[in-house]
Formats: structure tokens, sequence, C-alpha cells
């Protein structure tokens, strides 16, 4: 049968099917060489460096580069207790090396991390290391320090061998390995990072309803205004959204903190007394009021782009045909603006999960977000590994709550503008 | 959201690197140091008149902590700065992990009666890779307004809200609020580090900052303390004694300062590794850690100069009436109870106690 439909051809004869798919392929390449310094730039600027960052929260060959000899052994054999001769003469011919090349003071930090105190243990040791040129090793490391003869010491380092590790993973789930090498929660007064990934989901969430229920009735009397009225108000949206960040957070400081225009006010007033003044700054109302105000924008433009596209006719039919005014705006008019209110909200919500100047700035203690930990460990305690997977677990959360997002109200309901 | 954190630190690397761009021609460095009235003390005393005899060029940058940029600057392979002003806990840890040049203290100038540089620093004032320039120290500071009846005298009085009522304000960070914590509880300051060492005695600064966690504002910077105080926000904070001292005498502010309880730092120069013009950062430091500079930086704020040779030069500050030499951390009437920051206990226990302190203050 296939035999009997004629080929169509071109007029030099080639299949039609083909140079179709030539010139098709052609087009698609012509418009990839279009793209492609962005593509490029995107890669190399922001895929990479991530991918990079995610990657040190899984990878820390700090400790196997720079002690071969005593991974090699570490790996080879498991801890259940304090090693013998052959792992200490390891121990001794990779702290001496890595004092020669100035790395054992790198060494010590990593396992800092785990075991308070190794940063000088390992820098005091391998100033003395050299004296040690034969055996027995175990005993004379005891004797320049006992902590060698530590079991938590050695479990550490074991599994600090591995140039692979879950321990950052671990720590930002507030879990710790214990000597057996088993997970479990860590001390209560050291459990910080859940504590915080609840509070900024909680926060995210609550300043995205605020934002919606502050943002819905602005959008719908820029949308509804006519144009000349509508374009001044319009400014009076943008020009926040214009202005910097840090201006609009420190304007936020003046106006609340307790001896502020706000309070200041509410004395003069006679509404509270001088001792009464009211603390609305430095703490979890800090934060969401300024970053409220911050993100509205985000809010309003995208809801404002919907109900624009909206009839007022569907509306005044609904009411015609004897809806009351709550009936016509619940069944006519809010359906029509979910995909507005989906994008504002998603917008808003994502923006904030990742809020960190202004919690640094206003929140206080309570009204500090996760990000707030991972700046700090990225540029002051530098421990980077545990910054990306503290990182990674915010990146996979926003990335669920996107999915689930998309399964409940779908994705293509999104409207930017 | 996730890319903020990267964002943040290539934007901190480009501010620097921007330095690094202007200054293609030969004879000019890139000074990095902490901002404010202490930037401008080293501006005056060390780079104009190194300038001035040199003729070459420092460009002069501000970060928060110079200390930050330089990791990652150095892991890049891409360093842009010459010279840093580091704290002590930093410029060690650093230069163990070989992110610094190593600085041959031997070839410091000498003191100008012949004494040798090693034997004219203050003890810790040299390491392996930085040397220092001041002596700084966290103080109390309260504004005299306040408390027009009863003033503060103890480091035990910024702990105690009932006798002097009014918020306080406190570096966000375990250093140095548990030491502070441990002699404001009676802890005399020999036994602070020793004490701190022991689970029992972190327990007890925690619980002793507990007294004053709900009345707390936190500072990072340091600029923010005075402006804490100028704006009634806190009655009473610890602060850098540099900064109270310029908002007392130059701003006329009713601040005053409790040398009582107080830490001790250094600050120090430092080269990163492969910094672009390392000669010349090298010939910086030689010059404005000489006896001369030190002592006119002191004309500009009140930290102690890192040499002893400095004491006796030290003059009257800018407004030419106003006598520097007892508004120095290191005067004797000022020393009575303070305790010399432990840069080795820190770097052992950085991590745990600040992780510690961060899940303290997360926790309502």
């Amino acid at each position: 049968m296939t035999g009997a439909v004629q080929q169509l051809t071109t007029d030099d004869g080639t299949p039609l099917k083909a140079a179709l798919a030539r010139t098709g392929r052609r087009a698609r390449i012509r418009a990839l060489l279009l793209v492609s310094p962005l593509l490029l730039f995107v890669l190399v600027t922001f895929a990479a460096p991530i991918a990079q960052m995610l990657y040190l929260s899984i990878h820390n060959p700090v400790f196997s580069d720079n002690m071969p000899r005593l991974s090699t052994w570490l790996r080879a054999n498991p801890i259940d207790d304090v090693p013998g001769e052959a792992a200490f003469e390891a121990l001794v011919l990779d702290l001496k090396e890595a004092r020669k090349k100035r790395t054992h003071a790198q060494v010590g930090t990593r396992i800092n991390y785990e075991r308070a105190g190794s940063t000088s243990l390992f820098k005091s040791t391998a100033r003395r290391v050299k004296k040690i040129d034969g055996p027995p090793y175990k005993e004379q490391m005891l004797a320049i320090n006992k902590a060698w003869g530590e079991l938590h010491l050695w479990t550490v380092m074991a599994r600090a061998a591995h140039p692979h590790t879950a321990a950052f993973y671990a720590q930002a789930l507030d879990l710790a390995f214990d000597d057996k090498g088993e997970l479990t929660r860590a001390p209560e007064e050291r459990r910080i990072y859940l504590l915080l990934f609840e509070r900024t989901v909680f926060l995210s969430m609550l300043i995205t309803l605020l934002c919606l229920i502050l943002g819905y009735p602005v959008a719908h009397l820029l949308a509804r205004l006519p144009l000349r009225y509508s374009n001044m108000l319009m400014v009076l949206v943008l020009l926040p959204f214009w202005t910097s960040l840090l201006v609009r957070t420190t304007a936020w400081i003046t106006l609340l903190q307790s001896q502020g225009v706000l309070n200041d006010l509410l004395v003069f007033l006679g509404l509270v007394d001088d001792a009464g003044r009211i603390q609305m700054m430095y703490n979890q109302a800090g934060t969401v009021i300024a970053m409220t105000h911050i993100m509205l924008p985000f809010m309003i433009l995208p809801l404002y782009s919907v109900m624009k596209s909206v009839p007022g006719d569907f509306v005044r039919a609904a009411r015609s045909l004897g809806a009351g005014p709550v009936t016509a705006f619940v069944r006519v008019y809010l359906p029509q603006t979910v995909p507005g209110i989906g994008a504002g909200a998603l917008l808003v919500f994502i923006i904030s999960v990742g809020y960190y100047i202004t919690p640094a700035l206003v929140g206080g203690s309570s009204g500090q977000l996760i990000s707030n930990q991972i700046a700090f460990h990225m540029l002051t305690s530098l421990n980077w590994g545990l910054a990306a997977a503290l990182g990674a677990i915010l990146l996979f959360g926003v990335i669920v709550l996107y999915w689930l997002y998309d399964r409940m109200i779908g994705v293509d309901n999104v409207k930017l503008g | 959201m996730n890319a903020k954190k990267p964002i943040a630190i290539a934007a901190l690397s480009l501010g620097v690197s921007i330095g690094l761009a202007l200054q293609a021609q030969a004879g000019e460095i890139t000074v990095v140091s902490w901002g404010g009235a202490y930037t401008k003390s080293q501006i005056e005393a060390y780079q104009k008149p190194w300038m001035a005899k040199t003729g070459h060029k420092i460009k002069s940058v501000d970060a928060p902590n110079p200390a930050a940029p330089i990791k990652a600057q150095v892991k890049a392979g891409n360093v842009s700065m010459d010279v840093a002003d580091l704290e002590y806990s930093d410029a060690v840890r650093y230069c163990d992990e070989g992110l610094l040049e190593e600085i041959d203290a031997a070839a410091l100038p000498p003191a100008p009666d012949g004494t040798p540089a090693t034997e004219d620093f203050i003890e810790g004032g040299l390491t392996d890779c930085a040397v220092a320039n001041i002596v700084w120290a966290t103080v109390v500071a309260y504004d005299a307004s306040k408390f027009p009846d009863n003033q503060p005298k103890t480091i035990a009085d910024f702990f105690n809200v009932k006798k002097f009522p009014g918020k306080r304000g406190l570096r966000k960070g375990a250093k140095p609020n548990l030491e502070m914590a441990l002699m404001a509880d009676g802890v005399p300051a020999g036994e602070v580090y020793k004490l701190l060492g022991t689970p029992a005695g972190v327990k007890r600064a925690f619980a002793k900052l507990d007294a004053i966690k709900k009345h707390a504002v936190w500072w990072e910077a340091g600029a923010q303390p005075p402006q804490l105080l100028a704006d009634g926000e806190v009655a009473m904070t610890t602060a850098y004694n540099g900064r109270i001292f310029n908002a007392a005498i130059s701003e006329d502010k009713p601040f005053k300062i409790v040398w009582d309880g107080q830490i001790l730092d250094f600050d120090l120069f430092v080269i990163p590794k492969g910094a672009p013009n390392k000669d010349l950062a090298l010939d910086f430091i030689k010059f404005a850690t000489g006896t001369k500079p030190l002592a006119d930086q002191a004309r500009y704020i009140p930290y102690g100069p890192a040499r002893k040779s400095s004491a006796s030069l030290i003059g009257t500050y800018q407004d030419g009436k106003t006598e520097m030499a007892p508004h120095m951390p290191t005067a004797p009437a000022n020393m009575k109870n303070a305790l010399v920051n432990n840069f080795e206990f820190w770097a052992d226990r950085d991590t745990e106690l600040n992780e510690r302190f961060n899940a303290w203050l997360a926790a309502n």
C-alpha cells in the first residue's frame, strides 16, 4: 500500500519532507544562534556558579586531599575504637607534609565544623609533630595531645576522609552524627535551622496574604479609573518600586522605631504614654511591615494587568440578572482575576522566601529568616558547605511549592502582564 | 532567590575589583578598611603622608569586614586588593590557611631610639603575616541624659535593667557578648576564657544574656551603636570606643564610656596572597606602622597605637584642645578590669559558639 502513494518532491527531486525539515532546521539553528549570547551569558554567570555552589554542599575534599595517607587508611578500615599504630603513622606523616604546605589549618577547620577545638589541636600538633621521627607513633601523639585518643575525633575524621559528605545537609536539618555514625537530632541548644525554615515559610505566606489584601483593591481601582487618573496613581505605585531598597528600609526604620515618627505621633495624640511606646521594629512585626511594603508592587502589577483585560460588562450583566454585589464579585469578577492573583502571590512568595537585607536591618532577632543564616555562613563563618546546603534546601522547597501550585492552580493560569 | 547570596559576594568583590580596574598604571595600591571615622583617621595619618613621600597613589575602599572578600578573591585567583585591615582572629586564621603573604617582622623600621620593631610592638602585635596598627576596645557606652541621677559604672550595670532601665544595644554575635556576660556575672578577667571553655561556663554566660534578651537591639556594623544611642533607640550599648568618642567629642553628644569589662583587640594590616602590587603594599605597611604615623592616627580616633614608642607622641585631638591620652583604651586608668581577646579560643570555638548563639537568638 505504501508504494501506491506518490511521494511529493520539490523541483530538483528532493522529497518535500526532507526539504521542509532542512529549512526548519536552518531556521531553528538561526534562532539558536540569535539567543546563544544570552544563553551563554546565563550559563556562565548564573547556572554554572549555582551548580558549583550546590556541589559544595556535598563535596569537601579538604581532608582527603591534604591528609592522603590517613584518608586511604580510614576509608579501608572501619572505626569502632581508637585505631592503632598504622593509622597514627599515616597521621604523623600527613601532618608533617601538611605543615610544610601550610594546609594543616584548613584541615583543622574542616574537622572543627563537627568537633569544636580541632583547629587548635591540628595547629599545635603540626608545630610539634616534626620531632616524631619513628615509632611508637601513637604513644608520642598522645603525649603531644591526649585528644588524639578520643573516639569522637576519629569518627569525625573517618567521615571527612570521604570527599563526598552528607554532614552539611545533616547540620542544615538540625541533625548530627553520633559516634556510631548514626543520625540523631542535634542537642537542643544548637537546633536552629528547622525553626528558621518554618518561620521563613510562615512569614512569607503572611506577607503574601497581606500584599493580596492590600494590593487587590488598589489594582482594581487602577484598572477601573479613567486613564489620566490611573496613570497618576500608577506612578505612586511605581515610585517606591524604583527607589533603592535600602532607602525604603531605612525610611521604615525612621517611621517605626520607638523614638520614630509613628510612636511620636501616638504619644502626641495621647494614645500611648511616653514609657509605653510600641515596639514595631527589630522584631517580626518590623520584618512583616517593611517587606509587605517592598513586595506590594510585585502583587499590584500582575493583578492590574489582568484586571485591565476583564470587561466590566460581565459584572453588570450579573447585577442585571439579579446577583447582589457580593455574589457578582465572588462568582463573576474574582474567578476572572485568578491568573493575576496566582502570578502576584507566586512572585511575592518566592521573592520573600529568599529575602535577606530587610530582615537583617529591621528584623531584630525574632524577625530573622533562613537567608540571614546563609549570608552568615557565606560571609562570616566562611562555612560555604553549610551555606550551600541551606541554599539547596531552600531552592528545593521553592521548587516543591511551585510544583504544588502547578498541580492545584496550574502555572498556565499565571499571567505576569 | 537562592542566587542572592552568591550575588551578594559577587557584588562585594565587584566593588573591590572596580578599584583594580582604576589602578591600571603602576604606583597605585588598593587599601581596604572598615570605613567611617576609622578609615578617615587612616587616610589622614597613613595614606596622605605616604602618598606625599613616595608619589604613589592609594585607592581607599570600605567594606563591612575587609576579611570577607579576601577568601573569595584568593580562592578565585583574582585578587584586587593589596592591603587589608583585619581583626586578629581573621588575620591569624587566614595566615594559617595560606591566604596571606608572610611579612618579615625584622624588616619593619625600628623605633626612633633604635629599639628593633620586634620589641617595640605590644606583645602579640606581630604575627607571621600581619602587622598591628591599633589596639581597640569593645566598651559599654551610655547616654548620660537617660541616667541623670545614678550613672552606670560597671559592666554588671549593663546587664541590670531593673536598676538602669532602657533598651540595650549588643553586637549580633557570640563574641564578645559571652565574655562580657561572664565578667558582669563577677568572673575576673583572667578566668573568663578558662570558664568559657567549659559547658558550665557557656551556660552561665547565656543565662546572664537571658536577663537582657528582651531588651536587646542587635547591631552589626560599628557605625550603628552611636546611631542607636543618638536616636534614643537604646539607653546603653556595647560599641567600639573610637566611635563613641567621635560622637561625643565632634558631634557633642552626651555619650559616656564605662571603662570596666572592656575587651581589647588588635587591628592588623595584611597582604592577601597574590596581591597585584605586593612590594608597594609592603612599603606602605612599613611606613604606616612606623612610630610617627601610628601616633598621628591616635590624634584622629582614640585607638591605641600598637607601638610602645608611639605612646609618648600622642597629642591632642584635631579640635586642638582634647588630650587624647586619657581616652585611649590602653590608658592605665582604663585598664583596671580589661580583657584581651583570646584569638586562639575563638579560632577553636567560633563555629560552635556562634551556632549556639544564633540558635539562642532565633528562639523566642
